[in-house]
């Protein structure tokens, strides 16, 4: 790396022309850092030498506010816009925390109504992640006909709660509205309408030539140093460690249905390349609707209300729960000092650990791949920066 | 009153200006149109609608809209920009992809300049976009339009050898650099044109032209100088208002260009495709502005359906298969007729 800089190219006058890396700032305002990462590139003519990320760009003192609310509840919405494109699987994590903090038990069909959403919820996050990844990669409309699929989840969101992006809907000790009559009819036929659309993006996209060349050996991860790193969700998985939440940390009732996690095989070139991390994304989603269609065959009826506590005030003690959102492991970390507020709050978010692997697996690569591996690691800015 | 007219229609400099502005008659309605159907394609391709109230009828006069939009816009200059290249550098590059269509015949009636070494011309004065396209990158003084350029220019230099190479096997056969001689031997039934001669040979050298042109033009899957994803806009970053629209109306007229060279050597030019049926120089605008526009959506089709490849791959494309592979059909054909 160095030695090209060392070795001097002399003129035709003999005098010795500088060379030196260039310094080239990515974002926040570039169209694929996904929001407002920016990223100091050290770069030598196209290859990348060095890349320091930096965050805070969208900071929003989530930890602070959830101390400085009346109750444990009304953290739910700030909960709701830290990953704002899954905020689903953000609610959930947060309520199983004060639930297990409060130590109540939910209805099951609240917990069948909740996996089902987090799992919609899964798909509709990995559709955007996908997506945006042909979009980094230069391929427009599989973006726009994975929003088409996305679309349908946000109306039966909407159906169900009113509201399309960030929901406010699990509540601690409960759902703010039951399923809506029709719901589960909708769904199945969405899960219907679904499958075969991921061979459409196979086709249109995953195998495709170009795409291959683009992604596969590039922004190689092994196993090892992805958990050195501590990455999680598709980014792990996609560099081969099985490992999944949902099954080896069973929380709600993922332990009921009949599923597996996806894993990087390095079909296309090394196990944890970026074609790995995106075709792991492809495959849980089809994972994903096996469990909503088995949650929606074996949902109990009853009341959903029952278990929302009229006044949240735990006592004195902390607890830890994680659980496993569409980008990853998120940890909720919540103590209590006996009163009505939550004394402290800390969010283990998956993107914010993810994006601390960039510099090690982008060195030596192009900018393009740069590109290429900050698309693949789906990052969301605001969970990042909270 | 009568040695007036004379004087003025005899007189070179008025017929020069002529035939240099008729062109424009069909390229500034084909970029309006373009414009639009490119939107409309790839909104119908993406399962959406495009424009649909500008104008009433699907949006028709959005592109006009647009130009009008343009047009009012403050034109800003980059303090640090060096200003004299930063507005040079648009018109440059329009300047090359339209001094082409000098040598495009329209029809056997209508040629710009009928000179003998047309194709050569155009392939010569079509480079020179490289050089606005550097300047725009280099005058910008921002380090994402001098990436932008710095790949458009390698791009553009190395797609030439394979497009050359392959406009070269038809040269052969056609014993001419003059595009109307080459159009003229073209004539009749659809079987004479010269992509179903030498059969296999020259259709290759047609796909290897086409996939060059794409580059040449900086069209999907090989759009690297203005990667949206990676460089921003590339060359194109700082510029606004209408020296952005200048580019913009640069691609599209770069874009029939190549289709009307390709639709040119391979495809009849202005020959009707049924001997005489639909022939003559009136129909023959028809069908040379049909297979043209016909390769520019296939353009548009290519551009809404594929990924973008990366610098290296680029030139890996272009040096190690088209180029090989443009020798070996000029060999081929050189021999075929040998026999």
């Amino acid at each position: 790396m160095t030695d090209i800089f060392e070795t001097s190219i002399k003129t035709s006058t003999g005098k010795a022309l500088r060379r030196e890396e260039m310094v080239i700032n990515m974002g926040p305002q570039h169209p694929s850092t996904h929001g407002v990462l920016r990223l100091e590139v050290v770069a030598d003519g196209e290859i990348v030498i060095d890349v320091i990320p930096h965050i805070g760009y969208l900071h929003r003192c989530f930890e602070k506010h959830a101390e400085n609310m009346t109750g444990y509840q009304q953290v739910v919405p700030y909960v709701d816009r830290m990953d704002y494109c899954a905020a689903m699987n953000m609610d959930f994590g947060y309520v199983l925390a004060v639930e297990k903090l409060l130590g109540i038990q939910v209805p099951e069909r609240v917990e069948y109504i909740r996996v089902i959403m987090a799992e919609l919820q899964r798909v509709a996050s990995h559709l955007i992640a996908a997506g945006t990844y042909g979009l980094d990669i230069g391929a427009f409309t599989p973006f726009l006909y994975m929003f088409r699929e996305r679309e349908r989840i946000l109306d039966l969101f909407e159906m169900t709660c009113g509201a399309r992006l960030l929901y406010n809907y699990m509540w601690v000790g409960g759902v703010s509205h039951d399923l809506p009559p029709g719901f589960i009819d909708k769904a199945k036929d969405f899960c219907q309408y679904f499958k075969p659309k991921i061979k459409e993006y196979n086709d249109l996209l995953s195998y495709n030539e170009i795409f291959i060349k683009r992604t596969a050996n590039v922004g190689v991860l092994p196993g090892d140093v992805a958990i050195a790193y501590g990455c999680s969700g598709p980014v792990l998985r996609g560099s081969g460690v099985d490992f999944d939440l949902r099954r080896d940390d069973p929380y709600s009732v993922y332990h009921k249905f009949d599923w597996k996690p996806e894993i990087g095989k390095g079909e296309m070139g090394a196990v944890g390349d970026c074609w790995d991390r995106y075709i792991v994304r492809i495959r849980e989603m089809i994972q994903s609707i096996n469990i909503v269609e088995q949650a929606l065959n074996q949902i109990p009826e009853g009341d959903v209300a029952t278990a929302i506590p009229k006044r949240i005030r735990p006592n004195a003690g902390d607890v830890y729960v994680r659980t496993e959102s569409a980008r990853g492991e998120l940890g909720f970390y919540v103590i209590s000092d006996g009163t009505a507020k939550p004394f402290r709050i800390k969010a283990r978010s998956p993107s914010f650990v993810n994006l601390s692997v960039i510099p090690e697996i982008s060195r030596g690569g192009m900018i393009a791949d740069l590109v290429a591996i900050a698309g693949s690691l789906d990052i969301v800015l605001g969970e990042v920066d909270r | 009153m009568e040695q007036l007219l004379r004087n003025i229609f005899d007189n070179n400099i008025f017929v020069f200006t002529v035939t240099a502005i008729l062109p424009l008659i069909w390229i500034v309605p084909y970029a309006l149109v373009a414009i639009w159907l490119e939107r409309k394609i790839s909104a119908h391709m993406q399962d959406r609608l495009g424009p649909m109230r500008t104008g009433g009828w699907h949006g028709w006069s959005q592109t006009i809209a647009d130009m009008l939009k343009l047009l009012q816009k403050e034109d800003i200059v980059p303090a640090a920009a060096d200003k004299i290249l930063f507005n040079l550098a648009p018109y440059i590059i329009f300047i090359a992809a339209y001094a082409a269509y000098a040598a495009i015949p329209f029809s056997s009636a209508y040629i710009g300049a009928d000179i003998n070494v047309g194709i050569f011309y155009i392939i010569a004065v079509t480079s020179l976009a490289v050089v606005g396209i550097l300047m725009g990158g280099w005058a910008s003084n921002n380090k994402w339009s001098l990436f932008g350029a710095m790949r458009a220019a390698a791009q553009i230099v190395s797609y030439e050898i394979p497009s050359v190479l392959a406009v070269l096997a038809v040269v052969m056969i056609a014993g001419t650099l003059s595009l109307q001689e080459i159009n003229n031997l073209q004539t009749g039934w659809f079987w004479n044109w010269y992509v179903f001669q030498k059969f296999p040979f020259i259709f290759v050298a047609f796909i290897i032209y086409f996939i060059a042109a794409l580059a040449e033009v900086n069209r999907v899957p090989f759009d690297i100088p203005e990667a949206e994803s990676e460089l921003v806009a590339g060359y194109v970053t700082e510029y606004s208002g209408m020296k952005f629209a200048m580019f913009m109306f640069a691609e599209f007229v770069n874009m029939f260009a190549v289709s009307a060279i390709a639709a040119t050597l391979f495809f009849g030019g202005w020959n009707s495709p049924f001997g005489d049926f639909l022939g003559g120089p009136i129909w023959g605008v028809f069908w040379f502005l049909s297979k043209g526009m016909v390769l520019v959506s296939i353009q548009m089709w290519l551009r809404w359906t594929l990924p973008r490849l990366r610098v290296d791959q680029l030139m890996y494309v272009s040096w190690k298969v088209l180029t090989p592979f443009a020798f070996a059909c000029v060999i081929a054909v050189g021999l075929w007729m040998m026999l």
